[in-house]
């Protein structure tokens, strides 16, 4: 073997200890639970809990609305851009950087001092009124992923022809996009709305700031107060983001759109 | 003198031999052109030449040294790309210096040599250039002064000028050859362009499914194509169905009319099929003169191209096309009209049936 | 439904469709994007009574929060730093190290999932991994090396280093990945005819191109770890005190007493966070220009 192919076995070898000694660490911990002998006690302790279901229930349905109201936002803003509003195309990716350039941090902390109890728009003061600003804060991280999903998949369909093809049959533009944009851009959507998904169910610092009973603080809780439980989770949690990118893959879109940045 | 070899070259990825039993001598000094459809094994010979790809069997001998394992980096060998494949990071100068700087030769040496190469290509003030700013023409000049500049034994240009607009093509190929005339490098030049090939080179060798059809001067190919597939793939060619009456004498039958061919027709015998192959400018309209061959037709289409009249006419039940010179009073006949197309026997090119 | 045929080229006559269209967005991303960090801006250059001031920025320079965001650049840094040469190694190993097919792909998609992989159950993977009873811990006690008694905990910032590096690597790997494949196998084998060596060709052709999107990748992986705080919280509680967690604190309780303060905070994070993303964004512009 060439020194430089076995330098490269090496090089991938160590990244492999690197990032499978974490997983079989935290799954051994949590087979654990049982004194003496390995059992999945912990999986099981943790399916049974009321926080957990209401948690993780609470978090999947708040991605689900995300999902359908990035959607909503994102296709035809994408379609209008591209075929209509061309020169609107830099500000809208400009502003689909946002995102990923402000942290969540400062983000949700600008949430709250704009819509706390005592401005115009109070949202935080009622349980629906944070519910819902936690589903704006998701929206914006969904962001920048469904769009460039959206978008790559509108110039791989030639939306543009499409259109026009149908508008030459008297197709109004809610009929095109409706009946003949969004099945053809189903791969990219459902690309983003995994992404999407795996980024509502672990998210933390949002839900933790605006007191809401989602699924990341859920985690951090236990983490704090339980010992075998947390790397049940964790081994859950790996487990889900790897089934959301793994059916991205299925529905043809790319690894994973935080390569694009 | 033979300066580069190859002998029963074979080349098999897997089951599929791209390259069949390829045997091949080149003159030094020569300019010799590869020319074939895509997937011919062209460029695949010329890798193997070059080093990037290994031979399954046979020897590439250059200056008579055996070379066919020699690793690409030790051959002395230059080599144009399509995409020319100048380094991004680097100045024009710098891109051209860069195999003497891997030699170890001093700066002055190379500065000088650099300025040689510039004004060879005529680029003399582009130097501090990156390749980003210049223009696909320039650029593939500056690949060829990079890839002569460490004065290799053989020149390789794996169809340079693809990549360029039509226009910069001709003006290209003719600097590349006036420089390969003046310098008297071995070069190999690979393109699947049929006119590109005939106009620059000394010898042209045509392939097909990793074999050779044939190889022969521009002339010798495009006159006395040896194959059918040589004949079509060179220039335009119509082809019709004859019978052999009498090879000895090269009389052949095509439908209805009895034509000569140059005799004697090779490897037939009386009653055999063949194709007969004619080029569209060997036909010329009007009355046959002595020893001349003739056709009566049917005229079905006239189209005005320029330089060129072409007709389409009907003999029988096939096809032809005539190519006329856009020249005199006379105007071409009209769609419909019976006319006489005539040529002379040493035009008539036979092949065998496919 | 009328059927309006939309043309490019309206002229003076806008295309109230396609405005109608994008309206959702602008109204989102003012709202919820725009309005929320414009609004921070503006308190941090306010004092509690509403005047313009310069005072709170000012006050970032106070002990506890200087070092919050020292701490921060530190662990930044390192991660980045770390993140993008293992990442660069590991991506140059399997795009261009001569491995099985196999490596590729599955390097790729095991990125794709590690990159989004952070955040409250990476620490609890890591605790489990490297904490005092952590498995990897106990391993090596077993061999003779006890880290803990070494000094060595997964609560301070060797610690959390490592465990951002779970996601740093894969990021690079993933950011990295168009840069190599934009190597051209030409370039390679033009250097060959001209006579380099594979370490050559590296040395002044591969590295030098490359630097510019690995560059750019490392001040990408700067800012991601920069902004991040569910990993550092859920590890080490509050007392590892970088600015994200100090944030955290002041959004909460208060801690420094100040709002205003709180506001700078968040805008001094930002601006960092900004301008580094914006140094990666043009340093990909440029290195896109050369291909």
């Amino acid at each position: 073997m060439s020194r430089g192919r076995l330098g490269a076995w090496v090089a991938v070898g160590l990244g492999a200890v690197y990032f499978l000694a974490p997983l079989v660490a935290t799954f051994e911990f949590s087979l654990r639970m049982r004194r003496g002998e390995y059992s999945f006690d912990a999986y099981r302790a943790v399916f049974a809990s009321g926080d957990f279901q209401s948690a993780f229930l609470y978090s999947a349905a708040l991605a689900l609305a995300t999902i359908a109201v990035v959607a909503a936002i994102v296709v035809p803003t994408a379609y209008f851009v591209r075929l209509r509003l061309p020169r609107l195309a830099g500000i809208v990716e400009f502003i689909t950087l946002l995102p990923l350039v402000i942290p969540a941090i400062v983000l949700v902390f600008g949430f709250i001092r704009l819509y706390g109890s005592s401005s115009i728009l109070p949202l935080t003061a009622t349980s629906l009124g944070a519910d819902a600003l936690l589903m704006f804060g998701y929206v914006g991280l969904g962001l920048p992923y469904m769009y460039r999903a959206v978008d790559t998949a509108l110039q791989a369909i030639d939306a543009r022809t499409l259109t026009e093809a149908a508008q030459s049959q008297g197709a109004g533009p809610v009929r095109i996009l409706i009946e003949i944009i969004l099945p053809n851009i189903r791969s990219g959507l459902l690309s983003g709305a995994f992404l999407t998904f795996a980024i509502v169910i672990g998210e933390f610092t949002m839900a933790s700031l605006l007191d809401r009973p989602a699924f990341g603080p859920y985690l951090q809780r236990i983490g704090a107060s339980r010992a075998y439980e947390p790397s049940a989770l964790a081994i859950m949690a790996f487990a889900l983001t790897w089934a959301c990118l793994g059916l991205i893959q299925l529905v043809g879109g790319a690894p994973s759109a935080a390569a694009k940045r | 003198m033979t300066f580069l070899e190859l002998e029963g070259v074979r080349k098999a990825f897997g089951a599929a031999a791209v390259v069949k039993d390829f045997s091949l001598a080149v003159e030094r000094g020569e300019f010799l052109t590869f020319l074939g459809p895509s997937g011919c094994g062209k460029t695949t010979i010329l890798r193997m030449i070059a080093g990037f790809e290994a031979p399954t069997a046979g020897a590439i001998r250059i200056a008579g040294r055996d070379v066919t394992h020699l690793s690409a980096s030790r051959r002395a060998i230059g080599m144009v790309f399509q995409a020319y494949a100048l380094f991004p990071n680097m100045t024009v100068e710098r891109n051209i210096g860069f195999g003497l700087k891997v030699a170890g030769k001093p700066a002055a040496e190379i500065a000088a040599r650099v300025a040689e190469m510039l004004a060879l290509i005529k680029l003399p003030d582009l130097a501090h250039r990156y390749p980003h700013q210049l223009s696909g023409g320039q650029q593939q000049r500056v690949s060829l002064a990079r890839a002569l500049a460490p004065n290799p034994q053989i020149l390789l240009l794996d169809e340079p000028l693809s990549a360029l607009d039509a226009r910069i093509r001709v003006a290209l190929r003719e600097e590349i050859r006036a420089l390969q005339r003046r310098l008297g490098v071995t070069t190999i030049f690979v393109t699947h362009d049929q006119e590109e090939a005939l106009s620059i080179s000394d010898r042209i060798v045509v392939m097909n499914e990793g074999a050779i059809e044939q190889a022969g001067t521009p002339s010798d190919i495009y006159n006395r194509p040896k194959t059918r597939f040589v004949a079509s793939f060179v220039g335009t060619l119509n082809m019709l169905d004859g019978g052999v009456v009498d090879p000895a004498s090269g009389v052949i039958r095509l439908g209805g009319t009895t034509i000569f061919a140059r005799a004697p027709i090779a490897g037939a015998t009386a009653g055999d099929k063949r194709t007969v192959a004619l080029r569209p400018e060997a036909l010329r309209l009007g009355l046959a003169g002595d020893g001349d061959n003739a056709l009566n037709v049917v005229v079905e289409d006239v189209s005005f191209l320029g330089a060129v009249v072409r007709l389409k006419v009907r003999h029988g039940d096939e096809s032809l096309h005539v190519d006329t010179f856009n020249v005199g009073a006379a105007a071409p006949p009209r769609q419909g009209e019976t006319v006489t197309v005539a040529f002379s026997r040493d035009d008539v090119i036979v092949v065998d049936v496919d | 439904m009328s059927p309006a045929p939309a043309s490019p080229r309206l002229g003076p006559r806008p295309d109230w469709a396609a405005w109608v269209g994008v309206a959702p967005f602008f109204v989102f991303s003012a709202m919820f994007l725009i309005a929320p960090t414009a609004w921070l801006l503006l308190g941090a250059f306010q004092d509690r009574d509403g005047a313009l001031t310069l005072a709170n920025i000012l006050r970032l320079g106070q002990p506890s929060i200087r070092n919050s965001f020292w701490l921060s650049l530190e662990i930044s840094v390192a991660s980045a730093a770390l993140g993008a040469s293992f990442g660069l190694a590991l991506a140059l190993a399997a795009l261009r190290g001569g491995l099985p097919a196999w490596v590729r792909p599955t390097l790729m998609t095991f990125s794709g999932v590690a990159s989004n992989f952070a955040g409250v159950p990476l620490a609890f993977a890591f605790m489990a991994t490297l904490g005092r009873l952590g498995l990897v811990t106990v391993l090596l006690r077993n061999l003779g090396f006890d880290i803990y008694a070494a000094g060595f905990s997964i609560l301070t910032f060797t610690g959390l280093t490592i465990t951002y590096l779970y996601f740093q690597i894969p990021l690079m790997v993933l950011v990295v990945t168009p840069a190599i494949d934009g190597l051209k196998r030409e370039w390679a084998e033009a250097a060959q005819t001209l006579g380099a060596s594979a370490s050559q060709y590296w040395r002044m052709i591969a590295l030098p191109i490359l630097m510019p999107s690995v560059f750019g990748a490392a001040l990408l992986l700067f800012a991601n770890a920069f902004g991040a705080i569910a990993t550092a919280y859920a590890l080490t509680g509050s007392s590892f005190n970088i600015a994200p967690i100090l944030l955290y604190a002041q959004i909460r309780g208060d801690v420094l007493h100040d709002p205003n303060l709180g506001y700078a905070m968040a805008v001094g994070m930002l601006a960092i966070t900004g301008l580094s993303n914006l140094a990666y964004l043009a340093l990909r512009a440029r290195s896109e220009r050369g291909r």
